[in-house]
């Protein structure tokens, strides 16, 4: 099944809160190597005027990721994801993402365009505190194979 | 000290690092990321798709490379835009592993915004891994 065109310009409703851990942020620095202490040590995260241990950049993925998923489980995207190669990605920070917030997430998809025979999918997703101050933004392009090429 | 944006200019290198990634590495990265895509962790998986065996997930090293940027700049939290292409797979082998280099470089000075951009070539064994491979990041 093709990818639906007709999804681009689709928004989401917010979805479930994210609640930030310490624990969580300590376990994703420690994976992609970020040692700065501010991810973990909350004495010198507060030194750097933070009200607690900072995420590093990438962090804001695993939030992005459960909403983006509203758009790849649902099986009339006809996205599948065997086929799919994750093509670029961008993080914009309003502000650090902090312990203790807690997050809401805004899936917007922003494009869908068929491109040598690939499906390049864009998807925003706004991500905020639940009393709506922004925090990061991440844009996401992924091509999807089509089937015949799989 | 956190580098100041009177004393950069432009084409400078401003950092160079080595990370090293082996397989339990990117079983760390999928229970830290939630992205459990066998190709990153399975050989019978990822070599059945086509691929030259288990690949690193491609936010590990977009997320990698983030480090030295955020040691650099004395602040993760001064890095406020980041973006990056995936041009190339980073394949991981077992046993073993595998060294990212990456390098930064000021690509760009904003004195409005007291930001910098500084471009980051990440390779592996001297191939490209990454394009257009940006972070910006506030000064004082």
């Amino acid at each position: 099944m093709p990818v639906d065109t007709s999804y681009a310009g689709r928004e989401y409703p917010p979805n479930a809160v994210y609640e930030v851990s310490r624990v969580k942020l300590a376990e994703f620095a420690d994976a992609v190597g970020a040692t700065h202490p501010a991810h973990t040590d909350e004495a010198a995260a507060r030194a750097l005027g933070h009200a607690d241990v900072i995420a590093p950049p990438t962090f804001a993925v695993v939030v992005a990721q459960r909403a983006e998923s509203q758009l790849f489980t649902d099986e009339a995207a006809g996205i599948d994801f065997s086929r799919v190669v994750h093509a670029d990605e961008r993080f914009t920070h309003h502000r650090p993402i902090t312990a203790g917030d807690r997050l809401v997430t805004v899936l917007h998809v922003d494009s869908i365009v068929e491109r040598a025979g690939l499906a390049m999918i864009t998807t925003r997703c706004e991500i905020g505190t639940e009393a709506g101050e922004r925090v990061a933004t991440v844009v996401s392009t992924l091509a999807v194979r089509p089937e015949e090429a799989a | 000290m956190s580098p100041v944006l009177a004393d950069l200019s432009v084409g400078a290198e401003v950092l160079r690092s080595q990370v090293v990634v082996d397989r339990a590495r990117l079983v760390r990265y999928a229970g830290a990321s939630g992205d459990f895509n066998p190709i990153h962790w399975n050989e019978r998986v990822a070599t059945a798709v086509g691929l030259p065996g288990v690949i690193a997930h491609g936010m590990w090293t977009m997320g990698a490379a983030a480090g030295p940027v955020a040691d650099w700049a004395g602040d993760p939290g001064a890095v406020v835009d980041y973006q990056v292409r995936f041009t190339r797979p980073v394949p991981v082998p077992d046993p073993g592993s595998v060294t990212v280099e990456v390098v930064g470089v000021v690509g760009a000075l904003h004195e409005d915004a007291r930001t910098a951009r500084i471009d980051l070539t990440v390779t592996v064994e001297g191939a490209r891994v990454l394009g257009k491979a940006q972070a910006v990041v506030r000064l004082g």
